[in-house]
């Protein structure tokens, strides 16, 4: 397990200083100047041979990413954007960033604008981060007034400003192409790709898109160099990740481990292991309510990365967890987030705004048991038919937790349709009683 | 999607203008977008008169003259603010009470006992379901989805502060503090450091002692 003198972020609790004072004793914006005198292509191929992958859940190699961008500029600024809209269920990584180490993020962000050729970032913060923003706002004014940021910024010769955007209350804003029309102050619908953003992005110029932890650990890898960084994981799951514990553990919190431990060793320590003891596990979803929930024979054994996640058919997605022992009505649990998914779709494609109405309706039957048990098909057929039929991934997000489920918990399910049909006098069960509305609600 | 009133059928204001401290916000915030890119200060501007008419008049919501006004400002079509008003929920287009109470009862929430939360704060306020003000006008109760501080669950959002790892009678307690007109210190409501272990850190022990 990671050892303190590997951590990147030492005051993610806040328990220090998380001005620019504090900031600067823990080594951020020590010469700064000098990474960026590396020039632009030794900073990305230094971050590509780091094997950082993108940390906000897609988990795209960061260098490579950044590599994508136009090498000169045909005239149109390049933008970078930070993606600060943390609103996966479960997930509580980027605003320890935000509050705590905000001076990380400015310091990252302005070697990131360099090496991708950018004179402007843009920092987009979900609206309910108030403080948050607050506090990172505060940061970037001590920044300024220190000359870190601004003309010449950190006496390297490069201009570059740095701009915060608060959201409003849109999970839809996380997906890259939804932040940057919500950017422009229109409703957060994704655009179609291509074109990408590299080629045309914030206000049609090339910008890039990178979770607020992605960027924020680049100021230490350049540091402390891409072999320490890839030393730490396993192959091609390298380096540290921001994770959290949420649920029915004895102590939640949010803490940096290293990638490839396992996943049980991590709920023992950090989390202060499952409420009533190992053996009183249920179920844990690894990263985010997206990806598929892991009855407990597996979390016995699997390990906490990308690969090993895939692996069982989930994801490690933001590393955010969300533990439940057995006294979970883990239909119920999926439910909600059919209920949070519904809720979220912009609206913009048929089978996502129709679709997951559907799946919310029959995922409440399920909780019930209202419902008979080849429908437990269909549900998983309704699943398939929205996964991959729309614009952005969030009508996959809608469907994976769902799919988890049966693949899982299915005798679960079917007990409580007998359950219901045994209370109820058995037969075939009216699905939609007359007066409900079943649609537009 | 958010389910909002039909604007229409709420009792609007005939005015809406931008008080000096708003004009100040709205200049700084004009200055962060290239100047033929001004419709990106719609979400902003929307804040800056939601906050505005919650100084003046004691309820935090953006009437449609207020939206007009910033159509105008941004030179933009009226139709453009009011769409992006109405997507976003966190924008009032209705009145609202002195104080608004929002709950997260997504799973993460929900598992570390919301349910408790969102039956305190209906005791402690009177309100009968979701989107309802109290009768004395003070507090208006908002389920909402997660708010990403899920290591500190169950969370209420009261206006911009979060209230964290809440029971139901610390709900209470907070509910009252807030009808003597006291605002108590927003985070964790039990002995914890932010998102660290309540019980002390596990991690981060050999960094050099605090400082406070």
């Amino acid at each position: 397990m990671l050892q303190d003198k590997d951590r990147i972020f030492t005051n993610i609790y806040g328990q220090n200083d998380w001005r620019l004072t504090g900031a600067r004793q823990r080594g951020d914006w020590a010469d700064t100047a000098a990474i960026l005198a590396r020039g632009r292509d030794a900073i990305i191929n230094e971050m590509k041979a780091s094997g950082l992958r993108g940390r906000g859940g897609a988990g795209f190699p960061t260098g490579v990413k950044w590599s994508f961008m136009p090498k000169n500029s045909d005239g149109r600024p390049h933008y970078l954007v930070i993606n600060g809209d943390e609103s996966e269920p479960g997930t509580c990584k980027d605003r320890e960033i935000l509050r705590h180490e905000p001076h990380k993020l400015i310091e990252s962000a302005l070697i990131a604008s360099f090496a991708m050729g950018a004179h402007a970032a843009y920092i987009y913060i979900r609206g309910e981060f108030f403080n948050e923003a607050r506090h990172l706002q505060i940061a970037i004014d001590e920044a300024y007034a220190a000359g870190l940021i601004g003309k010449n910024a950190a006496g390297s010769g490069w201009d570059f400003d740095f701009y915060i955007h608060r959201g409003a209350g849109a999970y839809i804003c996380g997906e890259e192409t939804a932040l940057l029309e919500s950017l422009e102050g229109k409703k957060g619908q994704p655009r179609m790709k291509p074109p990408f953003p590299a080629a045309m992005g914030l206000y049609g110029c090339p910008t890039t898109v990178n979770n607020v932890e992605s960027i924020s650990v680049a100021s230490t890898i350049l540091r402390r160099g891409a072999t320490w960084f890839s030393s730490l994981g396993r192959p091609n799951n390298a380096g540290t990740k921001l994770m959290a514990i949420s649920g029915h553990v004895n102590t939640p919190c949010v803490f940096e481990e290293e990638l490839g431990v396992p996943l049980k060793d991590i709920i023992e320590k950090h989390g202060g292991g499952v409420r009533g003891g190992w053996d009183n596990l249920l179920a844990v979803i690894p990263g985010g309510c997206s990806v598929p929930v892991l009855p407990k024979a597996i979390c016995e054994t699997v390990l906490m990365d990308f690969d090993s996640l895939r692996a069982e058919r989930s994801g490690l997605g933001t590393a955010c967890m969300i533990v439940m022992d057995k006294s979970t009505d883990i239909v119920r649990a999926i439910a909600r987030f059919s209920q949070f998914f519904k809720h979220e779709s912009c609206g913009q494609c048929t089978p996502c705004r129709e679709g997951t109405g559907w799946m919310m309706r029959v995922m409440q039957r399920m909780v019930e048991g209202r419902a008979e048990l080849e429908e437990i098909d269909m549900l998983e057929q309704v699943t398939r038919q929205v996964e991959g039929h729309t614009i952005c991934a969030l009508g996959d997000a809608a469907a994976w937790p769902i799919q988890g489920l049966i693949r899982h918990f299915r005798p679960v399910m079917e007990d409580r349709i007998r359950a219901y049909k045994a209370a109820h006098g058995g037969g075939q069960i009216t699905q939609v009683p007359l007066g409900i509305p079943v649609a537009a609600e | 999607m958010s389910a909002h009133s039909p604007i229409d059928q709420i009792e609007q204001p005939a005015a809406f203008a931008f008080d000096q401290e708003s004009e100040a916000e709205i200049a700084t915030i004009l200055a962060k977008y290239p100047a033929e890119r001004k419709a990106s200060g719609t979400l902003p501007l929307l804040y800056v008169a939601q906050k505005q008419m919650g100084r003046l008049t004691g309820s935090a919501w953006v009437p449609r003259v207020a939206m007009d006004e910033i159509a105008r400002r941004l030179e933009v079509a009226p139709i453009r603010v009011y769409e992006v008003a109405t997507f976003y929920l966190m924008f009032n287009t209705r009145p609202i009470g002195r104080y608004h109470l929002q709950v997260c009862t997504t799973t993460s929430c929900w598992l570390r006992g919301s349910d408790d939360v969102v039956a305190a704060c209906k005791k402690a306020t009177g309100i009968a379901a979701f989107g309802q003000s109290s009768a004395d006008g003070l507090f208006t109760l908002t389920e909402v989805e997660c708010l990403g501080a899920c290591s500190n669950a169950p969370i209420l959002q009261v206006d911009d502060d979060f209230y964290e790892d809440l029971d139901g009678p610390r709900t209470v307690e907070l509910i009252e503090a807030l009808r003597r007109g006291e605002r108590p210190t927003p985070g964790p409501t039990i002995d914890r450091l932010g998102s660290a272990p309540a019980g002390g850190r596990k991690t981060l022990t050999d960094s050099p002692a605090d400082q406070g």
